[in-house]
């Protein structure tokens, strides 16, 4: 529970009050509620209902405190709640320390919350970590004169697959049902009945199906709430505790990840004013058990006839060296996007000072030379001071969304422009096919546009000036113009610009120098000077001039064989923007080394596979959107855990008689902010022009993005969260449905020469007509891989039977 | 002693078909409205405000000054509500107004609502009423048809409508702000305040709440005046007021008289306490305010007197109880209908209530142990002035009061059954059949 207030980082200059808490004066701002004032003071009073993030409510009366004075000269003839009392200058207040009358109502309202209250603290998950025990003890009787019949009710009935409710254990402080309303917008928990059978429910016509739902467990302050997967999982004294940052995302959330016997139980949302506040979302909270699955890699494999076998270490490094040296600089190095920027930086360095060559990159996704262009213009070598921040988000006077659907992509930055919109009057305006459910719970303006129309649609952008933030998604890349009509944008309106992709590692790879014409810090391949001042650094006689090849030259060129060798960490065929030329690339080059925490598809095909440490086994940094640094720690570690991808490149740079410079994560944390960021040349936005492909009007366009929780392979293992999911549907509008001959409650089939895909259709009047929509990696349907599509291409659609 | 009356609001009762609008302008009805729309809306707010008409529905705020906290730069649209869910154990005067004359009013809320600047009017109903809400339903259709309400009201370039809403069923709807919480469609609950609901009230909008009969007294004060208003009553506590006593009385029923006037008055008026039988205790105004007994008989019932004497006027709904009665099989009877009522938003209402009820029903099973009584009013202490709206208040002070004055009822309970030491029937107002065959 939160007996501070938080600073959000939003500063404002606001007028301050002095009143007088037990004697003791204390200044707050004007409109600090009585109970935070006394928090200043160090008075903790008692509370239930009260949370800082929510709007205050006075329903669990426990936080009663004396006015002797009004401010006015005149006190209350009763007892107030502190959680609803607004300073006023010149107020006297007493609590529970000096008065007596405070100190009983309050003692008073413990025993009549705890008189229907049942006596489980021994098998409840709170009890130890339990608000209700904590300020029983703290400021109850400690003895209760009930005598009577508790109420009590069938135990317990889950509000959605993730959480469970024991109603008995509710003392209906409304947390719960204000957050879902408040802070995600999705309202489908309510307090229902009257008097003591008052109880929290849930819309008989749709569960709590919120990608928030987690948050309800953590901020209720008693046992009622529970999580299904850590019911009876553990004791909150026998668990160890460790702050971390979150692996799923760009939003960069603080996490407390609790472990017991070498095993993590649960992980709740950490207390990082400046970023995620007190939330999370369900994926960072639930999904954390995918590394402790049957298809953890261990030991190195090493493929002998077709087959991979577990190898020792030296057998392993032995056949990587001798693969690799054989390849030459005909070698690429691919990784995923998800790895910290120490492990980053290593990788590209390996690259570069190890195997002679630029062919690097991060972007196992659709990916584009000019959002390389962009990104090394825009992204590399930033830093939170001259980025776009959260707090710039609830000061923007507008905040434009492009390729991006927060809810989806980064669904703490969704809560903080949902904050903006219900508490600073924030317009968001949605560059996009549809009005998604996330845009709509942000009272988003619509700009209706064609996926791959998105350059034209900014370029023709009204009413932006220069307090207007541009958020631009990574799925800008597949978009030809769209990132350069951005950087033309924000030059012409003086607009600022934020690029958040999808996962936690890419903007601290960008930085990190994971792309083929790109150096740490924002320096330049191209530019000598760069490439000397990094050299030096490290202690090489030069880096190679030569411009790299990106993923998408990387891939081709193992396809056709003039590559000869990749190394590949951290990412899935799955992944890439047409996973079926991508297989064939990892099917046909000539050496692949895998450095994996499990076996994945493109281990399966590798000639050598090395085991790496999970997150949760090593320190590092992601860099969130807002290039803020965020500290992983090392929550836990095994005797069964391998070493960190570091490890492994240095070890492997020794058997090949080069030095990688660096053995840990702090060391190459300690090289990269020595080479910091460039102050030399630096790319210039990219010009490039848009392709104009109307639709034609018999033709279809697909639309398409990832949902939060889907078929990613992060998510494997945690069976409630799944359940949790969107039912995938396809989207398209009435006229287009029309045309495509499907009728609501039908089911569309969307095609190409490829293959074809059906969902249930949903008729949603917001898409752009000739556009459908479909979720990219729903149910076992992986868009890409089966359509051999993404965002924009032509499609078929039409009406179809159940696949 | 029948000068004693003065019959205003229920002056048309008796009147054949008083409810239509032929009878009740038969009788001088919609006068004031010509009156009043001739007038200035500021005039008209004054003359209301200087009549001294306070609330009547318990709190006994001044009509007059509420309106006037209606901010006159807020661009939403403003809105009057009329509070007819009169709900109150004991109270029954609201809707016996709006059975028998809904016109009076709909007239009200017309003058009003021109005062204040209101073209939209909601009157809700509490829900069990049917027959009410359809009288006042069908009043707004006639006064509809006859042009008082719509637009350009009689050519006053006014547009008013009102609309009847009807409750379902819950007590706590007639505290103002659950009031409009239901009225906007949602759960019945206290709201927090401020905001106020003059500032953000109905779908956040200014709004004025009233009790029905405070809004169906204000066309008599605009036809005949503020000094003939003024001229009833006593000093702070002005005009005439509907009282209602129901129990051991000869003959219950509504009696309009000034404020001020006594319970030794009013019962004369109704025939005094049943045959045979003497007055051991009362409620003042409805089962939220604390009993008082023969000793209190002249204490004048108006605010301040009531106030004085330890208790509320409230709604002035004089329960009479005589000496057959057990006061704590009484007390248990009201709290449980609090326990029934309670919303369940706060702590020491929805589980104090709860609790109350138990220890209540030891009593009156003669298994309540020593000391109970002081853990009761413990709790009762504990529970009232802390919880968030006044419905707790309520529900201890009939349980204070009870045991304030017949303390030793409570000390039998350690021992003796209620229903032993004051047999149930002899209470009974109506004999019991013999035979129970319900709704043969």
């Amino acid at each position: 529970m939160t007996v501070t207030t938080k600073d959000t980082g939003v500063e404002q200059a606001v007028e301050t009050i002095t009143l007088t808490i037990d004697g003791i004066e204390v200044s707050v701002p004007k409109g600090t509620l009585v109970i935070r004032a006394a928090e200043r003071l160090g008075i903790a009073i008692p509370r239930f209902c009260d949370h800082p993030l929510l709007d205050p409510v006075g329903a669990c009366r426990q936080c009663m405190v004396e006015v002797p004075d009004m401010g006015n000269g005149r006190g209350m003839p009763k007892p107030q709640a502190s959680c609803t009392l607004e300073a006023m200058p010149g107020m006297k207040i007493s609590t529970q320390l000096s008065s007596p009358v405070a100190a009983k109502a309050q003692a008073g309202m413990l025993e009549m919350l705890l008189i229907n209250h049942p006596l489980d603290c021994p098998i409840c998950d709170k009890g130890g970590e339990c608000p209700l025990q904590n300020q029983s003890m703290s400021n109850g009787n400690g003895e209760s004169r009930y005598g009577g019949v508790k109420r009590t009710f069938p135990k317990p009935v889950p509000i959605s697959a993730q959480v469970l409710l024991d109603r008995e254990r509710c003392v209906l402080c409304a947390r719960c049902t204000r957050f879902s309303e408040q802070i995600s917008g999705d309202p489908f928990i309510a307090l229902v009945e009257r008097g003591a059978l008052q109880q929290v429910g849930v819309y008989a016509e749709h569960p709590y199906d919120s990608y928030f739902s987690g948050n309800v467990i953590q901020i209720c302050p008693v046992g009622a709430l529970t999580s299904a997967d850590y019911r009876f999982q553990s004791r909150p004294f026998d668990l160890v505790s460790t702050t971390t940052a979150c692996e799923h995302c760009a939003a960069g959330c603080e996490l407390r990840s609790d472990h017991r016997h070498y095993q993590v139980k649960r992980r709740l949302a950490g207390n990082a004013p400046e970023v995620n506040e007190e939330w999370n979302c369900d994926i960072g909270r639930f999904a954390f058990v995918s590394g402790r699955l049957t298809d953890r890699l261990t030991m190195p494999l090493l493929r002998e006839d077709g087959v991979l076998r577990p190898a020792s270490w030296p057998e392993a490094i032995d056949a990587a060296v001798a693969g690799l040296k054989a390849a030459g600089t005909h070698v690429g190095v691919l990784t995923g996007g998800r790895l910290t920027v120490e492990t980053s930086y290593a990788y590209q360095r390996f690259a570069r000072a190890v195997l002679g060559t630029n062919n690097v990159d991060f972007r196992a996704r659709a990916a584009s030379a000019e959002e390389e262009q962009f990104l090394a213009a825009t992204v590399a070598g930033g830093t939170t001071d001259k980025a776009v921040t959260y707090a710039d988000l609830e000061r923007a006077g507008k905040v434009v969304l492009v390729g991006f659907e927060p809810e989806e992509e980064s669904p703490i930055v969704f809560l903080r422009l949902r904050k903006a919109v219900r508490k600073k009057k924030l317009a968001v305006v949605a560059v996009a096919p549809l009005l998604s459910n996330g845009s709509a719970k942000l009272s988003a303006t619509l700009v209706p546009t064609a996926p791959g129309a998105e350059a034209a649609a900014l370029a023709d952008l009204a009413d932006v000036d220069a307090g207007t933030v541009v958020l631009l998604g990574e799925r800008l890349a597949a978009v030809p113009g769209a990132l350069s009509a951005a950087a033309a944008l924000a030059a012409r309106t003086g607009a600022r610009l934020a690029w958040i992709p999808r996962r936690a590692g890419e903007v601290g790879a960008v930085t990190a120098g994971c792309l083929p014409g790109l150096l740490p810090g924002g320096r330049l391949v191209s530019d000598g000077v760069a490439r000397i001042d990094t050299a030096t650094a490290w202690d090489v006689e030069s880096l190679p001039a030569e411009p790299g090849l990106d993923v998408n030259g990387m891939l081709g060129a193992a396809s056709d064989e003039t590559l000869k060798a990749l190394v590949v960490a951290g990412a899935e065929i799955s992944d890439f923007a047409d996973p079926v030329s991508a297989r064939d690339a990892f099917e046909h080059v000539g050496f692949l080394v895998s450095i994996e925490n499990r076996l994945s598809d493109i281990s399966s095909c590798a000639d050598v596979v090395f085991p790496a440490a999970l997150l949760e086994e090593q320190s590092g940094t992601f860099y969130n959107w807002e290039h803020r640094p965020r500290p992983v720690a090392r929550v836990n570690k095994t005797l069964r855990s391998p070493m960190t991808d570091i490890r492994v490149l240095a070890a492997l740079a020794d058997a090949m008689g080069a030095d990688l410079g660096i053995r840990t994560t702090a060391s190459a944390a300690a090289e990269l902010s020595e080479l910091g960021a460039w102050d030399g040349a630096r790319a210039e936005v990219p010009a490039f022009t848009a392709t104009d492909d109307a639709i034609t009007p018999d033709g279809f366009r697909l639309a398409t993005w990832r949902e939060l929780i889907d078929d990613s392979r992060r998510n494997d293992g945690a069976g409630e969260l799944l359940a949790t999911a969107k039912p995938p549907v396809a989207r398209l509008s009435a006229a287009t449905a029309v045309r495509a001959g499907v009728t609501e409650g039908g089911t569309v089939t969307v095609g190409t020469a490829r293959g074809e895909l059906t969902y249930d259709a949903a008729i949603d009047d917001t898409v752009v007509d000739g556009v459908v929509w479909i979720p990219s990696r729903a149910s076992g349907r992986n868009v890409a891989e089966a359509l051999g599509a993404r965002a924009g291409d032509p499609v078929t659609a039409k009406e179809g039977a159940r696949s | 002693m029948t000068d004693v009356l003065t019959p205003v609001l229920s002056k048309n009762w008796g009147d054949a078909k008083s409810w239509t609008r032929a009878a009740y302008e038969r009788t001088g009805g919609y006068d004031a409205l010509r009156k009043a729309l001739a007038m200035t809306p500021d005039a008209v707010m004054t003359e209301v405000k200087d009549s001294g008409l306070r609330g009547r529905g318990g709190a006994g705020f001044p009509t007059g000054m509420k309106w006037s906290f209606v901010p006159k730069d807020n661009p939403n649209p403003k809105y009057l509500v009329v509070n007819g869910d009169e709900s109150e154990p004991g109270t029954c005067k609201d809707i016996p107004l709006m059975m028998a004359s809904p016109h009076t009013l709909v007239e009200g809320v017309i003058i009003s609502s021109y005062a204040i600047g209101v073209h939209t009017a909601f009157i809700y109903v509490r829900g069990e009423v049917l027959h009410v809400v359809r009288r006042m339903q069908q009043a707004v259709t006639e006064a509809r048809d006859a042009g008082y309400l719509g637009t350009n009201i009689m050519g006053s370039g006014f547009d008013l409508e009102i609309v009847v809403h009807a409750g379902a069923g819950a007590y706590i709807c007639g505290e103002e702000t659950a009031l409009l919480d239901s009225l906007e469609g949602r759960r019945g609950q206290p709201r927090l305040r401020p905001p106020f609901p003059a500032v953000a009230g109905l779908y956040a909008s200014p709004t004025v709440i009233n009790n029905v009969e405070s809004i169906a007294s204000v066309p008599s004060i605009i036809a005949r005046g503020k000094d003939w208003f003024g001229s009833m009553g006593t000093e702070k506590s002005k005009g005439y007021t509907l009282y209602s006593l129901s129990g051991h009385v000869a003959n219950p029923g509504q009696f309009e008289a000034p404020l001020g006037i006594t319970l030794r008055e009013l019962l004369e008026l109704a025939g005094g306490v049943r045959d045979g039988h003497e007055l051991k205790f009362f409620t003042p105004g409805g089962s939220s305010t604390p009993i008082l007994t023969a000793e209190h008989l002249d204490v004048p019932l108006d605010y301040e007197g009531m106030a004085a004497a330890g208790s509320m006027l409230g709604t002035k709904a004089l329960q009479i109880f005589d000496e057959t009665t057990s006061v704590v099989r009484t007390t248990l009877r009201w709290v449980e209908f609090y326990k029934h009522e309670s919303c369940g938003k706060c702590t020491p209402c929805r589980e104090g209530t709860w609790w109350l009820v138990q220890m209540l029903r030891d009593f009156e099973a003669g298994t309540a142990k020593e000391g109970d009584i002081e853990k009761m009013l413990d709790l009762c202490d504990n529970i009232g002035g802390r919880s968030f709206c006044a419905l707790a208040d309520g529900a201890v002070a009939c349980v204070t009061s009870a045991v304030k004055y017949f303390r030793s009822e409570f000390e039998a309970g350690y021992k003796k059954p209620a229903w032993e030491l004051l047999p149930y029937e002899l209470s009974a107002r109506f004999s019991v059949p013999e035979t129970t065959g319900a709704h043969a």
